[in-house]
């Protein structure tokens, strides 16, 4: 196969960025996209230009480091993966592939496809969390926990992190991942005693970080790799709207 | 070398070393600083406990964030002793288990406190909120997992590693919030700082800016993971290395059984030059699939067209009673000794089959789904080809490593002051790791070992001083700017994939899962011809002032070619075959491992000796709660 590759190129945060297109040729169906782009990569560093900085790291969709723009869909044409679970068979021969990093206030470029979702990490730390320090916890069955709310807990829990509903989403809003958190521990036990606070901080940091608000397109559950539902949005709304008024 | 176990009764060591050891005063503990390098399963869980227990704690990461650490992409489960399912099992054969799974090259009371302690950690996850897979009446589920005869294994669907890492992040996240845990992400660790032959600090480099930065502290703590990634084809991620840990070996930690890798049995084969990394499925699969191959050589039948009679399922013909539930070193040894005969399958022939098309049938296929569903849906992405109607192929590929930094029974290395925790220390799985003790014994480590331990050094630290004006720190930065440079300069013709690559085929032939004198010493006279390619033959785009992979790369890829040396010299010194080491010159008629108790019941720790041969140290095994027999699986 041969594919043309159009991609972001942005030398760092402060510069302005422009499209560059590369012809990458010998290309077979079982290799991923991203081997693509190594290859073309090692084609980069032997003429001596500046190879494509992409972020990428566990390539078996459970690490949510990557996270590209393929031809407008956040981690390419296939429902339920991740950008480095993309084999190229999903791909026609002579086929362009226009490549952009996320795009959204609360994640400012770094270089070329690369951006930095460190505001993730500040919204969980306002309330992501059970304040429970190691050690003087009871015995694990003494807290049995429904099967059904175990595993709907779980199906929120399983967010890995990408960003790519906020980068899909109209509004650069982040209610699913904010939702997903919320949504665990209000299924659990465990959340409870915590469970007005979290929700408050969490929305109150979501907000001051520049992400949007939800007008329920649903486009996030569509992109999301791990197909977290919009019941835990309407869930964290129903909290959210509990904890205002309590 | 003084591993300083405690002596007394097995069951009581680790109740008694910690009444023995010196406490820090709840008072005095913010005036000591620690460092933590790695977030993933032990060092969040480390980095998390010292915050609550009132250190200072600076934590460092390559990663944009700690939920990034590889530990996620464990899939199968944690080990704990809990015997929920009344099936017999106990701290004492969690134990048992352990220490006969790793063919009696670990340590009897280093096992016997992990296995005590996996009860506190399944207690600790629950009650963080880990969602693990449970029975309708609302009691924690339980599988069973190669090596053992018990259900002893908690899960989390598919994905147990990555709700356990994030059950750590979460509580690693809330000091961060608090300001307990200074974090940085995008930095890597490049160098140790020795302050009086203590280890004292580290030079770190900002992957963003190329910024070099030196950070002092009371205690160093190494939580940097496992080296499989020499190899270059791996299940590792692919920012997995072992600089950090190589680094503190090159200013002194001893690096222990560094031969010691696992090979794990059930990875989707190789399908081109261009793979740039390998993908694992879960070991949970053998609960239900079977292993088989055709029985004619060479047989290019559709697998749907080969009658039973026509199949061999090894496995369960050589072990009936563990089948296909033999420990990944077996079933790895097993897949190879197939293709090697002329049986493997697939284009390549380098492939068994994994066949669910019994436990369809007697679960239905909804059942088998609900347990493996994922690991179905990502076998199928990558090959696409759908494992609900026609066998997987799988196998082996590096995944694990148990050799690691030498620790004593206090986590501590040889040098005073450096800890080290989870895959990058040696200390727990001896020669080969039992499925679903990697979680256990990265959190055993990082919530409940370390933080008991550090203070028994630190007590001895009060109002220590340590500046980053300190001679020591500028000397160390100036050897990591100097490598820097040096590395950027060479200009060459190869990039730094096209040599790693030369360097696992390397490996993998000669110091895989199958290994030999004449393949050994090849190796040790390949890699550093290999390694003065890469010295004057590198090329290294863009400068030290930005985003640079290539740049992280080269100076990772320099590490793992003295690694792959040393790894060669381990495997050439040790004249038996014990759990993934395999030396060809010794195994039995039947092609099994043939230990050496009387003279090589001990670990190997290596010392650097800049560049030239290193120095082997042994540390003597005691067993005294078990007797070392021949491990049999049949």
């Amino acid at each position: 196969m041969q594919i043309t590759l159009k991609v972001w190129r942005q030398a760092d945060a402060n510069s302005t960025g422009n499209f560059v297109s590369y012809k990458v040729d010998n290309i077979t169906e079982d290799m991923s996209f991203f081997e693509v782009l190594d290859m073309l990569n090692d084609t980069l560093v032997c003429n001596g230009d500046d190879p494509i900085a992409f972020d990428h790291d566990c390539r078996e969709g459970i690490c949510g480091t990557c996270g590209v723009f393929m031809d407008g869909r956040a981690h390419g044409p296939l429902r339920g993966v991740t950008s480095c679970q993309v084999h190229m068979r999903s791909f026609t021969d002579g086929q362009e592939i226009v490549l952009e990093p996320w795009r959204a206030t609360g994640f400012p470029i770094i270089k070329d496809l690369v951006v930095d979702r460190s505001s993730f990490d500040r919204i969980m730390e306002s309330g992501g969390y059970v304040s429970v320090s190691t050690g003087g916890t009871v015995d694990a069955n003494a807290l049995p926990i429904a099967k059904t709310d175990a595993d709907e807990a779980f199906d929120a829990a399983a967010c890995i992190g990408c960003g790519a509903c906020v980068a899909t989403c109209k509004n650069s809003s982040a209610m699913l991942f904010v939702g997903a958190k919320v949504s665990q521990y209000a299924l659990l036990p465990q959340g409870q005693p915590e469970a007005k606070e979290r929700v408050l901080n969490m929305v109150a940091t979501m907000d001051n970080e520049g992400f949007g608000n939800c007008t329920n397109t649903g486009a996030c559950e569509v992109e999301c790799p791990k197909e977290i539902s919009l019941e835990h949005i309407a869930r964290m709304n129903r909290e959210f709207l509990k904890s205002s008024l309590g | 070398m003084n591993s300083n176990t405690p002596g007394g009764p097995l069951a009581e060591k680790w109740t008694k070393h910690k009444f023995n050891l010196n406490l820090v005063n709840p008072a005095n503990k913010r005036k000591y600083n620690i460092i933590v390098v790695g977030t993933g399963l032990a060092g969040a869980s480390a980095a998390a406990s010292f915050a609550e227990l009132g250190y200072n704690v600076q934590a460092f990461s390559y990663h944009e964030s700690p939920r990034r650490a590889h530990s996620i992409a464990a899939q199968g489960g944690i080990n704990a002793a809990k015997n929920y399912p009344n099936d017999g099992d106990s701290v004492h054969r969690l134990f048992y288990d352990t220490i006969k799974g790793g063919d009696y090259r670990a340590r009897e009371a280093n096992v016997y406190r992990l296995a005590e302690i996996s009860n506190n950690i399944i207690d600790q996850c629950v009650a963080q909120g880990v969602p693990f897979a449970r029975e309708y009446g609302g009691l924690l589920d339980n599988r069973s997992f190669g090596g053992a005869q018990v259900s002893r294994t908690f899960y989390a669907r598919g994905q147990t590693g990555q709700q356990l890492l994030l059950g750590a992040y979460s509580a690693l996240i809330r000091q961060m919030g608090k300001g307990t845990v200074q974090f940085h992400p995008r930095h890597e660790m490049l160098d140790l700082v020795l302050v009086d032959g203590e280890a004292k600090g580290i030079i770190t480099r900002n992957l963003v800016t190329g910024e070099i930065n030196r950070h002092a502290a009371n205690a160093v703590v190494l939580a940097t993971g496992g080296y499989g990634n020499v190899f270059y084809l791996s299940t590792n991620a692919m920012a997995s290395n072992v600089t950090a840990a190589w680094r503190a070996h090159r200013r002194g930690a001893y690096f222990a059984n560094p031969c010691f890798t696992q090979i794990h049995p059930t990875c989707i084969p190789v399908s081109s030059d261009h793979q740039s990394k390998l993908t694992l499925m879960s070991e949970s699969l053998r609960n239900d699939g079977r292993v088989w191959v055709p029985k004619k050589k060479g047989d290019n039948r559709n697998p749907a067209n080969i009658p039973d009679e026509d199949r061999d399922y090894y496995l369960e013909r050589l072990y009936p009673s563990f089948g296909n539930l033999v420990p990944r070193d077996v079933a790895s040894r097993r897949a190879k000794d197939m293709c090697d005969k002329g049986h493997g399958v697939g284009e390549t022939r380098l492939a068994v089959y994994l066949d669910f098309a019994d436990a369809i049938n007697r679960l239905g296929r909804n059942a088998v789904s609900a347990k493996y569903g994922n690991l179905f849906d990502m076998y199928q992405q990558i090959t696409g080809e759908n494992p609900y109607e026609t066998p997987m192929r799988i196998y082996p590929a590096v995944h694990y490593t148990m050799g690691g930094l030498w620790v004593d029974y206090n986590l501590m290395s040889n040098v005073p002051g450096l800890f080290v925790l989870g895959e990058a220390n040696f200390s727990d799985h001896g020669a080969n790791r039992l499925g679903a003790s990697a979680l256990m014994q990265g959190l055993a480590d990082g919530y409940f070992v370390i933080p008991q331990t550090i203070g028994n050094y630190l007590s001895k630290k009060l109002n220590e001083t340590i500046s980053t004006d300190d001679s020591a720190f500028e000397s160390t930065e100036n050897d990591v700017m100097a490598r820097v440079d040096k590395i950027l300069s060479i200009n060459g013709s190869r990039t730094v994939d096209d040599i790693h690559k030369e360097l696992g085929k390397l490996l993998w032939e000669n110091v895989g899962m199958s290994r030999n004198k004449s393949g050994l010493e090849l190796a040790i006279k390949k890699i550093p011809e290999l390694r003065d390619q890469f010295w004057n033959n590198v090329r290294i785009p863009g400068s030290n002032e930005s985003l640079n992979p290539e740049l992280e790369k080269a100076g990772r890829l320099a590490d793992f070619l003295e690694l792959g040396e040393t790894m060669a010299r381990d495997a050439l010194s040790r004249e038996e075959s014990c759990g993934g080491h395999f030396r060809e010159e010794h195994q039995t008629k039947e092609n099994e491992a043939q230990r050496d108790d009387e003279n090589y019941r001990y670990v190997t720790a290596w010392e650097y000796q800049n560049g030239n041969v290193p120095v082997h140290h042994k540390e003597e095994l005691n067993f005294e709660n078990v007797s070392l027999t021949t491990r049999s699986y049949k």
